[in-house]
């Protein structure tokens, strides 16, 4: 099952310099996991002692992963998982 | 309180708002009524300070502590090359008057804290968060929450950007529903070390001012609980869905954090002596007389390539970009003196706690970056 995974602009750098990367996963951990298996440098900026980052948001389609089943939330395909990093830039 | 009438002058100045029967003169007055403070008359307050005063909204605030610079004004419309040197809020202020006499400008030249924020807040309607800094935005967060006010919200980034409006009176979530947490500090770089495009925070600062009208004048459908994101580069707009957690410290059930917090500790800063002691440390006068000598240190620049192109210390031997350093750790002697740069200070100072903790111990951070560099040792040097 194809999912795309939408990168940040600021861990694009981590991941090829991609803006999507296509991958097969049934829920959005092996999904994860698959893409810093791929990325091994972009792991440190997604997950730390194995747990998502508080201020990395996860949403399949527009909908937080928090209020699906967080990583064990099932994916269909096709569908969009975006990677949604804090950024505070204002100046 | 009834809204103000408006004067044959204001009539005359807005007229194409209040042709719309949407906007008319009912919620022209409510502008003229209403009040917004500004956090931050940079890169997102520059198009919101000037678009409020356009649209006649009656008292606008302005609270920054920072001096306009020359490379503020890739960005920062509000200000011009005529007021470098002087105070962000003064030289907004100056062309604010200019553009809309009619609208009261008050100015804070300071920076937001625990101990003002809710004081500079309370007396405004509004609250609108365009400051540069993870501190600051919980801060500012946490005050409006308190206070029972909107914020809204807007962060860019290189060349996307994020605008919500944080309610939680109106039942939408806020700040820290939807990030619990700040980074810590190092792992997400500012606009400073990432660099913004200048455009971007005119369309997130303009989204903004759009949602400030719209709840001042209560038109339209506000952008609370959705985040709205853009994308410059792909030229693409997306919308998530955000919901407020009942167990949000601030805005839940059951609130634990009631008064505002030191925010520079609740997101891991601290002050830099502590983290990098001097014996690590060397300033840009030491390093260029050090390398005039037989026992030159190896000089490692750990900026980007393309930030070589634009300013680089003579003799540098090696460059590392900061976020491959770990992978090209061994092209490193530890045995020899090594002196790190970058652009301000701060990449080279993480690259040196790499190194340290990597068991080297002959390291040390050119303390300023090339910034200081061009001050105090080569005034030819370009600054970006």
């Amino acid at each position: 099952m194809a999912i795309t995974i939408t990168i940040p602009t600021a861990l694009r750098q981590y991941a090829g310099n991609n803006a999507t990367v296509a991958l097969e996963a049934d829920t959005v951990g092996a999904l994860l996991h698959g893409l810093i298996e791929q990325y091994p440098t972009l792991g440190k900026h997604i997950f730390d002692s194995g747990k998502l980052r508080s201020f990395v948001n996860v949403y399949v389609g527009d909908e937080d992963i928090r209020y699906l089943q967080g990583e064990a939330t099932p994916l269909k395909d096709g569908e969009t998982v975006s990677i949604i990093p804090a950024i505070a830039g204002g100046r | 309180m009834a809204p103000p009438d408006l004067s044959n002058e204001e009539i005359r100045r807005y007229s194409r708002h209040l042709i719309m029967p949407e906007v008319g003169m009912g919620g022209q007055r409510r502008l003229k009524q209403g009040s917004v403070l500004l956090i931050g008359t940079g890169g997102l307050g520059s198009p919101l300070a000037l678009y409020l005063a356009a649209a006649g909204v009656g008292h606008i605030g302005l609270v920054d502590f920072d001096v306009v610079d020359e490379s503020n004004l890739q960005r920062q419309i509000v200000h011009g090359t005529s007021t470098v040197g002087l105070a962000k809020t003064e030289s907004a202020r100056r062309r604010l008057h200019d553009l809309n006499p009619l609208v009261e400008v008050t100015t804070y030249e300071t920076p937001i804290t625990s101990a003002n924020a809710l004081d500079l807040m309370r007396p405004y309607d509004i609250i609108i968060d365009g400051t540069d800094n993870f501190p600051t935005r919980y801060l500012t967060n946490d005050a409006a929450v308190m206070l029972g006010k909107p914020n809204v919200y807007g962060s860019i980034f290189r060349f996307e950007g994020q605008v919500t409006v944080f309610s939680p009176k109106d039942g939408g979530p806020c700040y820290r529903c939807l990030y619990p947490e700040p980074p810590p500090p190092g792992l997400v770089p500012s606009c400073a070390e990432g660099g913004v495009l200048g455009v971007l925070p005119g369309v997130i600062g303009t989204l903004q001012a759009t949602e400030a009208i719209k709840l001042l004048t209560g038109i339209g459908e506000p952008l609370i609980g959705r985040l709205l994101l853009y994308d410059a580069l792909e030229m693409r707009f997306r919308e998530l869905k955000l919901r407020r957690n009942v167990n949000c410290p601030v805005c839940g059930d059951h609130p634990t954090v009631t008064e505002l917090i030191d925010y520079e500790q609740f997101c891991g800063i601290v002050p830099e002596v502590q983290t990098l002691s001097s014996q690590y440390e060397i300033t840009p006068v030491e390093l260029a007389a050090l390398l005039e000598t037989p026992e030159r240190p190896f000089l490692l620049d750990v900026r980007n390539s393309y930030e070589v192109e634009i300013a680089s210390i003579e003799g540098t031997d090696l460059l590392i970009p900061v976020d491959q350093l770990a992978e090209q750790i061994n092209k490193l002697d530890s045995s020899v003196e090594i002196v790190v740069y970058c652009r301000s200070g701060a990449r080279s100072g993480q690259a040196v706690e790499m190194l340290k903790a990597a068991g080297f111990r002959k390291v040390k951070n050119m303390v300023g970056g090339v910034l200081r560099w061009s001050d105090e040792v080569d005034p030819t040097m370009a600054k970006y």
